[in-house]
């Protein structure tokens, strides 16, 4: 069993929860990520490492409820415990890999959305403690749904907010920022890391594709199991077919097939759907599902 | 009971059209009398043969004999000193073609039939309560066991019975491995027969330890050297996958037999009161001929599904046990032989309407010795299908090879061991099981782990 030693709501429906797990703790890098299960007929649910804390055994995730088991974690307190977390799972960062010489030759712009914000945080956190400045651009539909702006203000050399209605920051998706720092105020970048919405991290490959800067995208399809046993989170990497457990989660995004990603991720959607609705509406659930 | 000498008494089952349905075993198994009754048959040969054809070398003769006396705690005692997980083994091993194959009684009649004895006795034994003998006291000594499939669990419950102090650290949340995600609850009941074994494995003293992915949260060397464990045994199977390759694979609606049953059996999707989904699919082609893609089929066809099983070979080259195959038939599943797919068809949301398959013919024997399939040309042809299962065999996983420094893998990336006492290129380490012979049997992998665990006994009884 895993502690919830801290919880707390950040926007939009995206949670922030402490889980105690030494020896994932003791292990993890940002890029990794871990499978979460509640009790004994949940779903192993798979998210990104938000930060960890070596010391005290802990490690943060951010979740959004998507569906019937992203709720069911929402329902558990500080001092539940859920059955199962594993980790770490994946590749780390391949930025924390490289050598602190090359990482200084390198100018590196983040980009988030949504909570793709909360994944990225540990990394930025962790190039500000090896002395490298990087920027951030932080996405959001409207100024409400914006998380961690503050935690990364401390981290980030440059942050930069957009919004889509212009509510907060500059008015635009993360693209349009890309093209406002690159091409309005001639900032230049040798790398781009996007996590986010796999619809951002699409058009944000596409944008800088054309502007030539290799980019990072952190995938987040389906799993099972998560080590490489089930190949359900198979993705077209180039020419190459990618399990994004073992080989990701992230990958070059220039090379991913996002339009292949985005239909798997919907694989499940009806059946997401009905677990929802018995979820919300218990023994009351009637008709409608197709098995009734 | 009247018993014809030639003739096994035959083991009861449910019938196929029910069973079709439901997710319930197969096979119920015998009771006392029909038990004692085929135990009549054993001819108790002096020199029995059949033990040569175990892979653990079960003095089957001693065994069958306390059944016919009615001492089924006897028997179980005696099946205990060389087997691990009996109810298991009862149930998944290939005995036509090991123990059973051997037998006197089979070249004039039919083989006793030691299987189906194997699991009264470790059935009856549960029923009444009887529990391994367990180890006086302590060695001192620690041993990590990576894996709990049966590899893991027959080394780890072996050095226990020694007085060994074993812990088994599972990267699933659940111990067991292909015994918990891959064999079906129709041929393998997960929480009477393979919980009830891991329950025996621990109350040897053995300690499980969940969610440890090997490799990742710690490695090998972490362990020897940070943890204080003495020995480590590797038996972490053979779990990646494989595809084809063809054209339209990543569609929606094509799964890898891994995901269908894990899915399934480790998550238990079958059942509604579970939160993972599955696609049960309306007509569903399984690609391949091995076990797993007849306990693919099989599930799907409890799902709901029409199913046909696609082969590229011959039924003659089904590797399969001819019990599945037999009961994979009689449940209504379609036999597409010398058939192979060459590409999957999509609609414009990425879900699969139809395979496209080309007939074959069989060639020259190739390097395994059987007959190489060759492509019929223009005998191309779909078959509307909604959803694929590839069950093409699987290869070990590389996260402990890649982080253990000095410990070679062959060019099939299975780890390099031998074969008499599980020892790997690096010293301490010992390996066995899928993860050394790339996927075979369950008996095998527990014949290896019994042998790791007497190859680590005596290197650290030297020490």
């Amino acid at each position: 069993m895993y502690k919830i030693l801290k919880k707390e709501y950040l926007a939009n429906n995206i949670w922030l929860m402490d889980i105690e797990a030494p020896r994932v703790a003791k292990s993890c890098e940002p890029g990794q990520f871990v499978i979460v299960k509640t009790d004994e007929k949940g779903e192993r649910i798979p998210l990104t490492v938000c930060d960890y804390d070596r010391e005290k055994g802990t490690v943060t995730i951010v979740f959004q409820t998507v569906g019937a088991s992203t709720e069911e974690l929402k329902a558990y307190e500080v001092g539940d415990s859920v059955m199962d977390f594993v980790g770490p799972l994946g590749c780390a960062s391949e930025l924390i890999q490289m050598s602190e010489e090359e990482l200084k030759k390198e100018s590196i712009l983040f980009v988030c959305g949504g909570v793709g914000t909360a994944p990225v945080y540990p990394q930025v956190k962790w190039m500000k403690n090896h002395g490298i400045d990087v920027d951030v651009i932080i996405g959001a539909r409207t100024k409400d749904i914006m998380i961690l702006e503050n935690e990364m203000k401390e981290v980030a050399k440059n942050l930069y907010v957009a919004t889509d209605d212009g509510s907060y920051g500059f008015k635009g998706n993360g693209c349009d920022m890309i093209n406002e720092l690159v091409k309005n105020q001639g900032k230049t970048y040798t790398r781009v890391v996007a996590i986010g919405p796999m619809i951002m991290m699409k058009f944000v490959a596409l944008l800088t594709k054309e502007l030539n800067i290799p980019t990072i995208v952190s995938m987040n399809p389906i799993m099972v199991d998560g080590t490489g046993m089930c190949g359900a989170c198979r993705l077209q990497v180039g020419d190459e077919i990618k399990f994004a457990c073992v080989d990701g989660p992230e990958f070059d995004g220039h090379l991913v097939d996002f339009d292949q990603a985005m239909q798997r991720q919907g694989m499940y959607k009806t059946e997401e759907g009905r677990a929802m609705l018995k979820l919300k509406e218990g023994d009351t659930h009637s008709g409608g599902c197709g098995n009734c | 009971m009247e018993v014809d000498v030639l003739k096994r008494i035959p083991v009861r089952e449910q019938e196929p059209k029910v069973r079709a349905t439901n997710f319930e075993e197969v096979c119920l198994g015998y009771n006392k009398e029909e038990a004692e009754a085929e135990a009549s048959r054993c001819l108790n040969c002096k020199n029995p043969q059949c033990v040569k054809g175990c892979p653990v070398n079960i003095d089957i003769p001693g065994f069958i004999k306390e059944v016919e006396n009615g001492n089924v705690e006897e028997a179980y005692h005696v099946i205990g000193k060389y087997s691990a997980l009996p109810a298991v083994c009862g149930r998944v091993c290939p005995q036509e073609s090991q123990c059973e194959a051997k037998c006197i009684r089979g070249i004039k009649g039919d083989a006793v039939s030691i299987g189906k004895l194997e699991r009264y006795v470790a059935d009856t034994a549960r029923e009444m309560g009887i529990k391994p003998e367990k180890a006086d006291s302590l060695n001192g000594k620690k041993v990590a066991v990576i894996g709990s499939g049966p590899a893991g669990l027959t080394c780890a419950g072996d050095l226990a019975k020694l007085g060994y102090d074993v812990t088994i650290f599972e990267a699933l949340h659940k111990a067991g491995g292909v015994l918990s995600y891959g064999i079906p609850e129709f041929r393998l009941p997960k929480q009477r027969v393979v919980d009830a074994e891991i329950e025996n494995v621990k109350a040897l003293g053995v300690k499980i330890e969940t969610n440890v992915v090997i490799g990742k949260a710690t490695t090998i060397d972490e362990l020897l050297n940070e943890e204080g464990f003495d020995a480590v045994f590797v038996g972490s199977g053979a779990g990646l996958p494989r595809f084809m390759g063809i054209p339209g694979e990543n569609a929606n609606g094509v799964f890898s037999a891994n995901e269908y049953l894990t899915r399934s059996n480790l998550m238990k999707a079958f059942d509604d009161a579970y939160a993972t989904p599955i696609i049960a699919g309306k007509k569903v082609a399984v690609v391949g001929g091995g076990n797993v893609a007849m306990d693919a089929a099989r599930t799907a066809l409890r799902l709901g599904a029409d199913v046909h099983i696609v082969y590229r070979r011959s039924e003659e080259e089904l590797p399969a046990r001819v019990e599945e195959v037999h009961h994979a038939k009689e449940e209504g599943i379609v036999f597409d032989l010398l058939t192979n797919p060459t590409q999957i068809f999509t609609d414009d949301k990425g879900n699969v309407t139809g395979m496209e398959c080309i007939r074959m013919d069989l060639g020259e024997p190739d390097e395994s010795g059987r007959r190489r399939p060759v492509e019929i040309p223009g005998s191309e042809f779909t078959l509307e299908v909604d959803t694929v299962i590839m069950s093409l065999g699987t290869s070990p996983n590389p996260l402990i090879s890649s982080t253990t420094e000095g410990l070679d893998i062959n060019k099939r990336k299975c780890i390099v061991a031998e074969e008499s006492n599980g020892q790997t290129s690096k010293a301490k380490v010992y390996a066995g099981g899928d993860a050394v012979t790339g996927a075979a049997t369950v008996i095998l992998a527990m014949g290896a782990g019994k042998a790791a665990a007497q190859g680590i006994h005596e290197y650290l009884s030297q020490a």
